[in-house]
């Protein structure tokens, strides 16, 4: 037993580069895998998560003009800064999957390193999805992919660390800013995740994380007018489909989690659209 | 601009003696049958309906309407043909058959034009010079992907969906059939077509070229209806692709129709295309290039630059010789090579745009028509700009589909992107200007799949086409189209 008593933290939102409590002021209590008591997390609310949205749509156009080098850099910060925490990740992803020492240390190595796959992506992108197309006639023709703008993120239940880096990151590297909706159950990694991503230079407003009830969250971001793509992934199949349809209101773009490899680009490409330029040529 | 008494051209409309194409090489059959499993066959309620040509309303053919249980029919032989022939052939073999194809549209290519110009209602130096060569192009074009996947940037060995239920609109029947079919077909699917209602009579000559070409039963399946047969197609569980080009209305609905299920999915949509010009832009071309993005195929296309955003300093210039050029357009006969605007497509389509129209007049708009002199039988439409139009407005919001352009103005380039921006379609725009970096920068912010600079309405097999937000998703055309029928 120690003679310390330790300092707990409060769990709160992520919401413009700022830590709020829920405006509701509800909280939710959080037990780890073995059913004890981890934290009270913050409870978002309909109007946390439109606030979280103006925030993304002021900060998403900033986002995709900023230079992909530059994109790259603020996420491959992010995973230095995780790296320096994977003691405190680790602990905390053990209790939330309940997963002993080793096996919850293999977990945060593995999304950090995947917060680097990431990062090396933003410079490439333009590069291996689009390109000059060779059209008949005098002009000069390019393909080039573009963020497709504000992504609502409902993450995954289950993985509260590797499935949370992946279903933000995709979009994010293309330049998207993104509302997450972190695991109901397993908040915590993410929001230590968040609190990474603010001293890893992320501008303000770019990655915005909610806790509290996934049912109660999803369905606003699926039917809000501003978030033009949405991961469905943290749902099951009867509540997907149901927020699917409600997303059809506005044409969003939908990812809804298949089993991809590793290496697969689907989730990456799955928010980003193809503009192409057409300009003559002439003297 | 408010002078309603703006110069018109006092040449008019210059005269010309009347040059028709002839429409004996359309050889259009009475009745078409259902193109299931490579033969025609009636419909199982032989229900059928007529298809009319806009320009007279005179009947052209009756063709078959397909029912829940002909739609089944399709389906089944498309996964037939999916699973015992067309997964077990090469890509190699799968490109000799699409060059085939298009080899064989090149070659009936003037027949293609009159049917698809006496269905339609749009002149015949469009159908003759762009529709159907650039659907041979776009054969042409995905024939040499079918055995190069690999290469498409998708990861090795990309895998087909399977059966792809496509659905096209009547404004550029045979082309978007190609637009939908060539790449399916290189990426290994199998397909059942519905034409649009109005307009389904070239697909039936593709299907006939099909069969010439002999690719195998059941490939390609060709089903007329109406929108009930496109619902059925979109419900059947038999499908695993459904790719849509239509109104945004419709496509929303198809969405939420497939949301739960493990269909994949394309949307092309509709647009209110900003074509924006700056005060550098070469006048002359730019006149041509706004006439032409807007009066192009009578305006029933759904990238139309149907907003004009003209810088200030130049409007008043801009605006009085856009009116003195659509009095020279000549409106009238589309199987006349001289014919520059046609019919509109349909009487539904006609009584839209008289209500949008009227509306644009209510809402305080200013008026210039066309007075060319329109057929008396036929569903017509004079050309019309907009003058003094306001954000706010329905015409300036709304898709009208139609002749129809509306004027606005701008003073910075900021002001003209948030403008152009101001819709919740995203398809195209058009940007004029000398000042290359000023375009780009332009291109940069504008929220849409395609931009044209300098010029407007091009299209071209490589060259990937599609939306951004309610415009759509997914792109039809280059590399990227191959993406839309790859489980990637």
């Amino acid at each position: 037993m120690s003679d310390r008593l330790d300092v707990r933290k409060t769990y709160k939102l992520l919401i413009n580069g700022a830590f709020p409590r829920s405006e509701s002021g509800r909280t939710y209590e959080v037990l780890s895998e073995h059913g004890d008591f981890l934290a009270n997390v913050a409870q978002g609310s309909k109007k946390d998560v439109r606030d979280a949205v103006v925030a993304a749509r002021g900060a998403q156009t900033k986002w995709s003009s900023a230079s992909a080098y530059n994109r790259g850099q603020v996420i491959y910060r992010l995973a230095e800064m995780a790296e320096s925490r994977r003691a405190e990740l680790g602990e905390h992803v053990g209790l939330a999957e309940g997963l002993g020492a080793k096996q919850s240390a293999k977990s945060v190595a593995r999304a950090i390193d995947r917060i680097v796959w990431y990062a090396g992506w933003t410079d490439k992108i333009a590069q291996v999805f689009g390109g000059a197309n060779p059209v008949a006639g005098p002009f000069f023709n390019f393909s080039v992919p573009k963020a497709c703008g504000v992504v609502g993120v409902v993450a995954p239940q289950e993985s509260s660390l590797e499935a949370f880096v992946d279903a933000v990151l995709a979009p994010i590297c293309s330049g998207n800013s993104v509302v997450a909706v972190a695991s109901e159950r397993r908040p915590t990694p993410s929001v230590l995740l968040g609190e990474m991503s603010a001293t890893a230079d992320f501008p303000p407003g770019v990655l915005n994380i909610l806790t509290g009830a996934t049912g109660e969250l999803a369905p606003i971001l699926a039917s809000h007018e501003d978030v033009d793509g949405i991961d469905l992934s943290g749902l099951d199949e009867v509540v997907a489909n149901e927020l699917h349809a409600l997303a059809a209101g506005s044409i969003k773009r939908v990812y809804r989690s298949g089993h991809d490899a590793p290496a697969s680009t689907r989730r990456l490409r799955a928010f980003i659209e193809t503009a192409t330029v057409w300009h003559t040529i002439g003297q | 601009m408010n002078d309603k008494n703006l110069e018109k051209s006092r040449l008019g409309a210059l005269v010309y003696d009347p040059a028709p194409e002839s429409a004996s090489i359309a050889n259009i059959k009475p009745s078409y049958g259902l193109f299931i499993d490579g033969a025609f066959s009636d419909a199982s309620s032989h229900e059928h309906f007529v298809t009319l040509n806009p320009a007279t309303e005179e009947v052209l053919s009756t063709v078959s309407r397909a029912s829940d249980a002909d739609v089944d029919r399709a389906v089944s032989s498309a996964r037939r043909a999916y699973e015992k022939v067309w997964s077990k052939t090469s890509g190699a073999e799968r490109a000799k058959y699409l060059f085939r194809i298009a080899r064989l549209i090149q070659e009936r290519s003037r027949e293609l034009a009159v049917v698809e110009t006496l269905d339609n209602g749009k002149p015949i130096r469009e159908s003759r010079d762009i529709d159907i060569p650039l659907a041979a192009a776009h054969f042409f074009y995905y024939a040499g992907w079918a055995d190069k996947l690999d290469h498409a940037g998708y990861g090795a060995n990309p895998q087909p969906l399977g059966v792809a239920g496509q659905i096209i609109p009547w404004n550029f029947p045979l082309l978007m059939a190609a637009w939908k079919l060539a790449p399916a077909l290189a990426a290994g699917n199998t397909c059942v077509l519905k034409p649009a209602e109005t307009t389904p009579l070239t697909a039936l000559v593709l299907a006939e070229i099909l069969q010439q070409a002999e690719l195998p039963s059941g490939v390609v399946n060709i089903i007329t209806g109406d929108g009930s047969t496109g619902a059925a197609l979109v419900e059947h569980p038999g499908v695993d692709k459904i790719a849509f080009t239509g109104s945004t209305e419709v496509g929303r609905l198809i969405q939420q129709r497939v949301a739960s299920s493990a269909k994949h999915l394309t949307l092309e949509l509709g647009g209110k295309g900003a074509n924006i010009v700056f005060e550098d832009a070469p006048i002359d071309e730019m006149i041509e290039g706004i006439i032409d993005g807007i009066f192009f195929n009578q305006g029933h296309v759904c990238c139309a630059g149907s907003r004009l955003l003209v810088q200030e300093s130049i409007a008043d210039e801009v605006l009085r010789r856009l009116v003195r050029r659509v009095e020279q357009l000549r409106v009238g006969n589309p199987m006349d090579k001289n014919t520059d605007v046609g019919a509109i497509n349909s009487a539904a389509q006609l009584a839209r745009i008289e209500e949008l129209t009227a509306f644009g007049e209510r809402e305080g708009a200013t008026r210039y028509s066309s007075s060319c002199v329109l057929p008396e039988k036929g569903y017509w439409f004079a050309p019309t700009v907009f003058a003094d139009v306001a954000q706010s407005h329905r015409i300036a919001r709304e898709e009208i589909f139609g002749p129809v352009l509306s004027v606005l103005s701008f003073r910075t380039p900021e002001e003209a992107v948030a403008k152009a921006n101001n819709t919740n379609y995203g398809l195209a725009c058009g940007v004029w200007s000398e000042k290359g970096s000023r375009t780009l920068w332009v291109a940069e912010r504008l929220r849409a799949g395609v931009i044209w600079a300098n010029t407007y309405n091009r299209f071209d097999p490589a060259s990937p086409f599609g939306g951004v937000r309610e415009s759509g998703f997914g792109r039809e055309g280059g590399r990227q189209g191959l993406e839309a029928y790859l489980n990637v």
